[in-house]
């Protein structure tokens, strides 16, 4: 069965991130461990961005730093113009559990999502719009302890959508779930953000999922120093979305990701594989990591996959006149 | 409609009857003294096809509605059934003893100043109630420790809350009230009738020590427990301070609370009657021991099938009250 998403309303745009400078240590028992240095990254409106990293290369912190959720301790985000300053409203976030508060129903686990001041009906309406979407729309009043954990992974994405998220996070969204409806989620999310075409940080262990979801792969790792994590490699993934996923293009990219995570990919000689020279050099400035800059040595059809407009999307957006789109009731 | 169901249920209970006198001795008049209401459906359930084949045989008016009926019956009275059954099971054990009680009295083992017979007890109890004494030590007990109850449970989950809530106030007071859970609470005795005088303050307030400990325990542990991935999950969803406490951690925290409230329950009857064994002039506690310097064992065992019988009640009550509160936990 494939997931399929129609739209559903939206109410704000996609929201540009400028990351800059961010740096971040941990003290535990007087003993300090730095996580993040001098992280920059500037993420454009609608774009899809996947950070990948080894364990504790403080991706997930990255992230709960764009909604607010940790702080800085040097450097600043800013969203569409604004710092980020404690938890913020324009940002949603879903986990890697989907944390659904087991006494509610999953309608009403949406419905927590909601931004405040949400009118009892247009929010009512609004949370059928997202079951639907997210293919729960006959669960509505299961509880979490009833349903799969695709299923309630589902309610969780649902419940971050009824924000009407300008930035979507999605921290290891699907990492618990297994193999098959990990890639029926992919392609959910793909849909999602079709219709809803917000801002996504999605960070991931898996080097084929950024590759099949993102528009760009941002590689987080240290030195051996010990001084924290920074972004040592920017990729834009060629090629439009849904992509192949047995692409050639893309097992390059894969192979020079995976050895960027210190992982061995044992390629032999004449299967098609770029060897991972050919990839971007790993020791670059931070400054050249904005979007503009980022060195490409592949030619012109990575070009595609960055610098999209949120009109693009918007364009992507199914037809208003087809036939499974229910419309959403005021 | 309900008649012509009464009447071939009547005929039916009247063939199994018939079939039992052949079958085995002393269960038939069980089954008709029960009557169509409970107790037959427990020896008709496991043989509906021998009852239509009885009508069969017997050529009765309309053998084919007389199946139809019976099953059908048996099937929508299906979960009173299984709670009549439960009944019946849970009162098999003191229907035993009080037999077993029975037995040892007539055969005189204990002389009755130390163990009466059940009916001198139920004299006794009747005996009481036509004075109007009885009714009067039922009552002042109950309102003793349902006053208690109220007062130390409320405090407890006052307390509970702030400590359970407020890492400073947990620093500053856990010690103390830990300390003070230390003190048998019975040792408070003297010092509340020094305090308090003799009277309802006394014995209210001690029950109150005892209903507070269960309650306050369970709650600030169940709230400083709180999974803290929900409670992560709430702040990003922009919940705070009594909106989080609202919608998060108390209804996380209720199944321990309720569970810690049962307990407070059982505890005020101890308490009840350790304050009115000290001092008192009306109560079953004082019953218990006017009984004693009295010599008047019945009476005595009458107190305690009277405690034992309000404990149960008061207990059943917060357990239905659970089963509430728990529903949308299930």
């Amino acid at each position: 069965m494939r997931i399929t998403a129609t739209s559903a309303v939206r109410t704000r745009p996609a929201d540009p991130i400028r990351i800059s400078g961010v740096g971040r240590t941990f003290t535990t028992d007087g003993v300090a461990l730095p996580v993040l240095r001098e992280v920059h990254l500037d993420i454009a409106a609608g774009e899809i961005v996947a950070l990948i990293g080894a364990s504790g290369s403080g991706k997930s912190t990255l992230l709960r730093q764009v909604c607010g959720l940790d702080t800085p301790d040097t450097g600043s985000i800013v969203i569409d113009d604004r710092p980020v300053a404690g938890v913020d409203p324009r940002c949603a976030v879903a986990f890697q559990e989907p944390r659904l508060l087991p006494w509610r129903t999953l309608a009403a686990n949406v419905a927590l999502g909601l931004p405040r001041g949400t009118g009892r009906e247009a929010g009512a309406a609004r949370v059928d719009a997202l079951l639907r979407l997210v293919g729960l729309a006959g669960f509505r009043s299961h509880r979490p302890r009833h349903v799969s954990g695709g299923m309630a992974q589902r309610a969780a994405l649902a419940r971050a959508l009824a924000r009407s998220p300008g930035v979507l996070l999605l921290d290891e969204p699907f990492g618990a779930l297994d193999a098959l409806t990990r890639l029926q989620m992919q392609d959910l999310l793909l849909d999602i953000h079709r219709a809803e075409p917000t801002t996504v940080i999605l960070v991931t262990h898996d080097v084929d999922e950024a590759l099949y979801l993102a528009d760009r792969v941002v590689l987080l790792g240290s030195d051996d120093t010990g001084a924290g994590s920074t972004v040592v490699r920017v990729i834009d993934v060629p090629g439009d979305r849904p992509r192949d996923r047995g692409s050639h293009d893309l097992a390059a990219l894969r192979a020079g990701l995976l050895e960027g995570l210190g992982v061995a990919t044992h390629q032999h000689a004449g299967d098609g594989n770029v060897p991972p020279d050919d990839l971007p050099p790993d020791d670059l400035p931070p400054d050249d990591l904005l979007p503009d800059h980022v060195p490409d040595r592949r030619g012109a059809d990575s070009r595609v996959a960055h610098d999209r407009s949120p009109h693009v999307h918007a364009a992507a957006t199914p037809a208003a006149g087809d036939a499974d789109t229910p419309r959403t009731h005021a | 409609m309900s008649g012509g169901l009464r009447t071939t249920n009547g005929t039916a209970t009247d063939g199994r009857a018939r079939d039992h006198v052949h079958a085995a001795g002393g269960a038939p008049s069980v089954a008709l003294e029960a009557g169509p209401g409970a107790g037959d459906e427990v020896l008709l359930a496991p043989h509906p096809q021998r009852v239509g084949a009885d009508d069969d045989r017997s050529g009765g008016g309309a053998p084919g509605r007389t199946r139809g009926v019976i099953p059908r019956g048996g099937g929508a009275r299906r979960p009173g059934g299984d709670r009549w059954r439960s009944t019946l099971l849970g009162a098999l054990v003191p229907v035993a003893l009080l037999g077993l009680w029975q037995a040892v009295t007539v055969a005189g083992v204990f002389l009755p100043v130390q163990l009466p017979a059940p009916a001198a007890v139920w004299g006794a109890g009747t005996e009481l109630l036509a004075r109007g004494e009885l009714g009067g030590h039922v009552a002042i007990s109950t309102q003793r420790v349902l006053l208690g109850f109220g007062i130390g449970a409320g405090a407890g989950l006052v307390v509970g809350a702030v400590v359970g809530l407020s890492r400073h106030a947990n620093l500053l007071l856990g010690p103390t009230v830990g300390a003070f859970r230390a003190v048998p609470s019975l040792a408070w005795v003297p010092l509340l009738l020094l305090w308090l005088r003799i009277g309802e303050t006394s014995k209210i307030t001690l029950i109150a020590i005892g209903a507070f400990f269960p309650v306050y325990t369970t709650f600030a542990a169940a709230l400083r427990h709180v999974d803290r991935h929900l409670v992560e999950v709430g702040r990003a969803y922009g919940l705070r301070g009594t909106g989080l406490l609202a919608r998060v951690q108390l209804p996380a925290a209720i199944p321990s609370v309720v569970a810690g409230t049962r307990l407070a329950m059982a505890q005020s009857w101890l308490f009840l009657v350790a304050a009115e064994l000290i001092a008192s002039s009306q109560g079953l506690g004082f019953l218990l021991l006017d009984s004693q310097n009295n010599g008047r064992t019945d009476r005595l065992l009458l107190a305690i099938v009277l405690l034992a019988v309000l404990g149960k009640l008061s207990d059943t009550v917060i357990g239905l009250v659970e089963r509430r509160l728990l529903r949308s936990w299930s």
